[in-house]
């Protein structure tokens, strides 16, 4: 049959195909591609073989219901040792709890202002601004927690009612630097939300107020929970800051004026200290790796599929 | 009689009463409400940055950048930890922009359409929430330990390569997108080959996209702290790395670290120079997400 019998194209492309798309040498460069590829395959498969294989050596030692029953404080120090996760894993709960505090109603805020309220000019210029919050590296928040929130203005402000070290002054820094991704993803979700929705509402007599509270949030609620979920995961994965400004001292506390230790808290202390190979202590590092591993894979997850859902019901 | 009732200057006004004005009234103070929230934010990083420069700048001067750190805080100055940042960056960009750019062109390009290009692509999407402190952990296993590279310049940059890459293959992806697709098809219907087509014409168009996340991926590493003390690199440096193939297994310290140095020390004297340092760390990370919105509005237009 003639090429031009059919207008859509089909025999054209069946023509090109026929044709070779490359030439001899390219199948290796396309193998040098798919390499690339595999790379970030192999990376995931490196920090599950890592983590996972030290973190057996941790269960030998130490059995898994120890490990996980809140009975067991976390202490590493002195014999007689004992490892009980769950004073890590409450000192990582109370900084997100607190961290959530400060940042979620204010990011909600950020979104719905820049979504339903800004000007287009505004927001192009306070979105950036905003965003670069989330670009600050974590030690500079690290050091303003612990010198300027905690140093100049929590001890004066509460005396002795709050100890240097304290997760508040871990959570605020944490809350400042979430900001922008609590705003910057729950403003994508309000602005995909269908302008029929809005008018129908203005058409009904509601306020502004009222759309953005009323119509626009509850329509992109699937994304604001997916940013909820981001920052956490955000938070249970930093660590300069609990490292330097929450304090070292493992805790099963929700308390914002003590001193406690995150997961991440107790990882850097491992890296700076010098537990020998081999040793409880240092295959500790991994089996708390594991756990923390788990947690932010689980959130980030949950996090895609919402999204997902959530922008099939808007196409 | 009705004439008289339509002449009565009742005055008609649109001011709305009660319960509706109310809700105007708390609609319209929202507005001013939620502005201050949004900014709430930004002024308390311009506090922090106000305090910050009061402290740091009488510590900023051209010793500070040029001496080595020192157990006196007036001694101690950045040189080392500057090198140590650039080198372990240069190297960090190296290793990760090739492999990231390549796998973005075979996922866009190459890849079959099938359940293995699905994984990859959420395998990245995960890879980009993993912690950095636990990418230091493999670093520590693999580069460190296994592989024998100590803690060095060598391994650093591997592990800040590994952490950089899904956000790299993610914009990149992202711009190997923004071409469209009849540029594509104008090159293989003039005869060209499909990694012609990429090399001459995909590549150069994904350029600005490639570039801005590049330069946003070394603004992160070149403030990550965490990833790189948990390889060991928690040191005191004084010396400048060998500038020779050796000398990338030179031991190093960068900046972030040694702003986390000086910040843990108990005495006040080294919270100046925490801020000093803080303050030239601000000035290079700013600066590269700058040079990323210049570069990403040049190139468009170009």
């Amino acid at each position: 049959m003639a090429l031009t019998s059919t207008p859509d194209g089909s025999d054209l492309s069946r023509a090109l195909r026929k044709r070779p798309l490359s030439r001899p040498g390219e199948s290796l460069i396309v193998l040098s591609l798919v390499l690339c590829a595999v790379v970030s395959i192999a990376t995931t498969f490196a920090i599950v073989y890592v983590l996972f294989a030290d973190a057996i050596g941790f269960f030998q030692e130490v059995s898994f219901w120890h490990f996980f029953n809140p009975a067991n404080e976390w202490q590493t120090l002195f014999d007689p040792r004992s490892f009980g996760v769950w004073e890590l894993v409450l000192g990582t709960v109370n900084v997100t709890l607190w961290a959530m505090v400060i940042a979620l109603p204010l990011g909600l805020a950020a979104a719905v202002y820049l979504s339903e309220y800004a000007h287009v000019q505004t927001r192009r210029f306070l979105k950036p601004l905003l965003e670069l919050l989330a670009g600050v590296p974590t030690v500079v928040y690290a050091y303003f927690a612990l010198t300027f929130i905690s140093d100049d203005v929590l001890l004066p402000l509460l005396g002795n009612q709050v100890s240097f070290f304290n997760s508040l002054s871990a959570s605020i820094m944490l809350g400042v630097m979430i900001l922008p991704i609590i705003a910057s993803v729950s403003e994508d979700a309000m602005a995909s939300v269908p302008r029929d929705l809005r008018e129908a509402a203005y058409g009904l007599g509601a306020t502004r107020l009222e759309v953005a509270f009323r119509v626009v949030f509850p329509a992109a609620i699937s994304g604001i929970m997916a940013a909820i979920l981001l920052a956490i995961a955000r938070v249970i994965g930093e660590t300069m800051i609990v490292a330097v400004a929450a304090g070292s001292t493992p805790t099963l506390s929700l308390s914002p004026l003590e001193s406690i230790q995150t997961m991440t808290g107790y990882m850097l202390q491992v890296a700076l200290g010098d537990a020998a190979r081999g040793t409880t202590d240092y295959t500790s590092l991994f089996a708390v790796g594991a756990l923390l591993f788990l947690m932010t894979l689980v959130l980030n997850v949950a996090a895609q599929i919402i999204v997902r859902r959530f922008r099939e019901a808007y196409e | 009689m009705s004439a008289a009732e339509t002449t009565t200057p009742e005055a008609v006004t649109l001011q709305a009463e009660g319960g509706v004005a109310r809700r105007q009234a708390w609609s319209r103070a929202s507005r001013y409400i939620l502005l201050a929230a949004t900014l709430l934010g930004l002024v308390v990083l311009v506090i922090l940055g106000i305090d910050n420069a009061i402290v740091g700048i009488p510590s900023l001067d051209w010793d500070f950048l040029t001496n080595y750190p020192s157990r006196f805080a007036e001694r101690a100055g950045i040189r080392s930890s500057i090198f140590g940042s650039v080198w372990v960056l240069v190297f960090t960009v190296i290793f990760a922009i090739p492999v990231a750019v390549g796998a973005a062109v075979w996922m866009e390009e190459f890849a079959p359409q099938n359940a293995i290009l699905t994984t990859v692509r959420l395998n990245i999407a995960n890879l980009a929430g993993v912690p950095s402190i636990i990418y230091g952990i493999l670093g520590l296993a693999v580069f460190v330990r296994l592989l024998d590279f100590g803690p060095s310049i060598l391994a650093g940059a591997l592990t800040l390569a590994l952490m950089i890459l899904p956000m790299t293959v993610i914009t990149s992806v992202e711009a190997i997108n923004q071409v469209p697709p009849s540029i594509r098809e104008g090159s293989l219907a003039l005869g060209a080959t499909r990694w012609q087509t990429v090399w001459r014409h995909v590549l150069p168009g994904a350029m600005p996209g490639i570039l801005t996340g590049t330069i946003l991926a070394v603004a992160r590493a070149a403030g990550e702290t965490a990833a790189l003390i948990m390889i060991g690199a928690f040191t005191f440096i004084a010396f400048d790395p060998a500038l020779s193939f050796n000398g990338l297994l030179d031991s190093f310290t960068t900046l972030p670290i040694q702003v986390y140095n000086w910040t843990i020390r108990p005495q006040p004297e080294f919270r100046a120079n925490a801020a000093a340092g803080i303050i030239v760390l601000m000035i290079a990370v700013i600066g590269l997400n700058a040079l990323a919105l210049v570069v990403r509005d040049r190139l468009r237009r170009g």
